[in-house]
């Protein structure tokens, strides 16, 4: 991605460019820097309006930190982050020095969480959850801010009455829906949804998902959809990109990356899925990677993914793959993705 | 013989709690077999009463919750006589939960493997003290002897360099390997149940695929029983032999893996299995879902706990009475009126 496609397309409402978030790591009584975690290191992609792009890795690829320099909970250490605004004018959050400079996007691009106990204060009612970035940016207050805590309570499923509960009250779905209430309460562009429906129960998760995809066509969200399960994944997203080690190593859409996937990593990942049906079984023909994720403080040479791919050659320990475009916007980091021939998430045996 | 004989029987358990704000009947008049050697999965939502289950086999349910009625025949096995092989009959449910018998069974003959293992392994002992504590309580193997059997039993489970990871703290460990030393330690005394209390929830998919093939592995060698909790059914589809459904602390449909995924009967499974998304071909629906939530454990619904939700409910009748299991072809049994199950009115 040599041309950056937000200037050239404007469908196109976000793009990083060479995103990188590295954490120092601090030794000693002088806590000097003997090292980084590279927890995003160069990674692009872009993001449609009005489309879910999924990010998927295992815990520790780093598609939690994407997502947090995305709304700039972190400063990237490196890379763009290019967001079109409402009047198609393209800024860079990712130089935005001062909080100041930042309050307008804050509104624009908000966040739902993985926990929906730790995520809501105790000590806040309802009303004060949600109705707080209203009251925060000056929006309204009073008997209009009750109102619209209630028309937002009302569009999540949840009795506008209770808004003067505390979230001990609620179950985690509909402690679940809150957050989405709150992240929903300055009509923002786009939404980052940091695994939210992985620690609710499958029917709860359903009506969850549900409620996502209603609220997008309501509102012509755009969605960055952080999970690790990969059949939620398909089931919400248009795109999928999957990450490994800090790395963007496969973007698709999810149809093809599912059914023709072009990284050995995705194909690892999706024959690890367990299929919701005894008859497709995957005993024995699954392919199983050797060892563990490697640690991002110290990745191996060349293609991260190396030491466990069952393809890997010479090249692979040596040079670093490059993501690149193989058609109909299918990118790939692997550098015999062409003659590889993959197992997509239906296919058995080898 | 001991292949027709179960080897778990559990009839009619039923383990409360007694708090203050009310009793709460996690367990309600549960039954189910394992056989030897196969794997019975017990799915659930969260609350449906199926770790509280698995913890009243060991009899470890913390207070104030108890084991309050039902059997649960454990059929031992002793081959300590060279030639005959004798089979005792114990009913775990009789056995004091703090006494020396069921501790003689406890870690022994059933083991348990929990959910997060870095909370249920000892973050101050070494994984291999830990592992070789287990040997030296159960058998009289030596110190040396313990040593080289927890090592060999890391080596089982697939965590490499076994001999410098005797000497290492859980922390020091991922969370696959940990589970792994987690499993070892379950293993170490060879038992014939082993009890796994949603073991690969907290893991990566792809450790989770490395540890369900470890464990599939490990019970065709060693030909144990396994008694899977888990709330994920591509994980039951994966391993089980047997399905229990589980909700709000009764069995609602009990049967072979393939009927309960291909052939289900109960309202319940049929919406648990149309509100998972399925991989494959899509066209990009909604999802069906189950209305509502779980109800609250303190005041449980009258007649079938699930009337409340179910979208077959027969006004009149499901609020009112409490279906008997109803067995149908093939081992497939269901508690639900939709089959006759209204004949023992409560």
């Amino acid at each position: 991605m040599s041309e950056l496609l937000i200037h050239q397309d404007p469908g196109v409402i976000l793009e990083a460019n060479g995103l990188r978030m590295h954490f120092p790591i601090a030794r000693g009584f002088l806590r000097r820097t003997v090292g980084h975690v590279k927890a995003v290191d160069d990674v692009n992609f872009f993001v449609r309006s009005g489309e879910t792009l999924g990010l998927v890795g295992e815990s520790g690829c780093g598609k939690t930190t994407a997502g947090r320099c995305i709304i700039r909970a972190y400063t990237p250490t490196g890379g763009q982050i290019l967001y079109r605004q409402a009047d198609g004018q393209v800024i860079d959050l990712a130089k935005l020095k001062s909080e100041s400079e930042m309050r307008p996007f804050r509104r624009d691009i908000r966040m739902i969480f993985q926990d929906p106990y730790s995520s809501l204060n105790p000590r806040m009612t309802l009303l004060q959850i949600v109705g707080d970035p209203l009251v925060a940016n000056h929006l309204s207050q009073g008997k209009e801010l009750e109102d619209r805590v209630a028309e937002l309570l009302k569009r999540v499923g949840l009795r506008p009455e209770y808004m003067r509960r505390y979230p001990h009250a609620f179950s985690g779905g509909e402690r679940q829906r809150i957050g989405i209430a709150r992240a929903l309460a300055l009509n923002p562009r786009i939404v980052i949804a940091d695994e939210s429906v992985s620690a609710l129960d499958v029917s709860v998760r359903a009506q969850i998902l549900n409620l996502l995809q209603d609220l997008q066509n309501d509102f012509n969200l755009t969605y960055l959809f952080v999970a690790h399960d990969l059949s939620v994944v398909e089931h919400v997203c248009d795109r999928v990109a999957v990450m490994y080690v800090g790395k963007l190593v496969e973007l698709a859409e999810t149809e093809p990356l599912y059914f023709h996937p072009l990284h050995p990593y995705t194909e690892v990942l999706l024959s690890a899925v367990p299929k919701p049906n005894p008859r497709l079984r995957s005993r024995g023909s699954r392919i199983v990677p050797e060892g563990e994720v490697a640690d991002p403080a110290h990745p191996p040479s060349g293609c991260y993914f190396h030491p466990r791919c069952r393809f890997a050659k010479e090249r692979c320990k040596t040079e670093e793959p490059q993501l690149r475009d193989l058609g109909d916007k299918h990118y790939v980091a692997c550098h015999f993705a062409e003659d590889l021939k993959l197992r997509g998430v239906l296919d058995k045996g080898t | 013989m001991t292949t027709d004989t179960p080897l778990l029987e559990i009839k009619g358990l039923k383990t409360y709690f007694y708090l203050d704000e009310g009793t709460v009947k996690a367990v309600d008049g549960v039954d189910f077999t394992i056989q030897h050697s196969k794997t019975l999965c017990v799915v659930g939502e969260s609350g449906c009463g199926k770790s509280v289950t698995a913890r009243s086999i060991m009899q470890i349910v913390d207070p104030p919750g108890r084991v309050i009625e039902g059997q649960m025949l454990f059929h031992r096995i002793s081959q300590d006589t060279g030639t005959s092989v004798q089979e005792e009959l114990i009913d775990l449910a009789k056995l004091n939960p703090r006494g020396s018998e069921i501790r003689k069974i406890r870690g022994k003959e059933i083991a348990m493997i929990f959910q997060e293992p870095m909370t249920s392994l000892s973050p101050v002992h070494t994984i291999g003290h830990q592992i070789s504590q287990a040997i030296l309580l159960h058998t009289d193997a030596t110190k040396a002897e313990a040593r080289d059997q927890t090592i060999e039993v890391l080596r089982l489970v697939g965590i490499p360099r076994a001999e410098t990871r005797f000497d290492t703290y859980p922390f020091q460990l991922s969370g696959g390997m940990r589970q792994r030393a987690m499993i070892a330690m379950a293993l170490s005394c060879h038992p014939s149940l082993l009890i796994a209390d949603e073991p690969t929830t907290a893991l990566d998919v792809t450790t989770q695929a490395q540890i369900l093939d470890l464990m599939i592995k490990l019970q065709k060698e060693r030909g144990m029983a396994m008694q899977f909790i888990t709330h994920d059914m591509g994980v039951v589809a994966e391993i089980a032999d047997t399905v229990a459904v589980m909700y709000l602390g009764i069995i609602v449909e009990y049967g072979p893996v393939d009927a309960i995924f291909n052939d289900p009967k109960h309202p319940y499974t049929q919406a648990l299995l149309r509100s998972i998304p399925q991989l494959g071909p899509r066209v990009r629906q909604r999802l069906d879902t189950i209305k509502g939530m779980v109800p609250d454990p303190y005041n449980r619904p009258k007649g079938c706990p699930f009337h409340t939700r179910c979208i077959k409910r027969i006004p009149d009748v499901c609020d009112k009475v409490l279906p008997q299991r109803v067995e149908l072809r093939g081992e497939h049994g269901v508690r639900c009126v939709l089959y006759g199950g209204n004949g023992g009115a409560q």
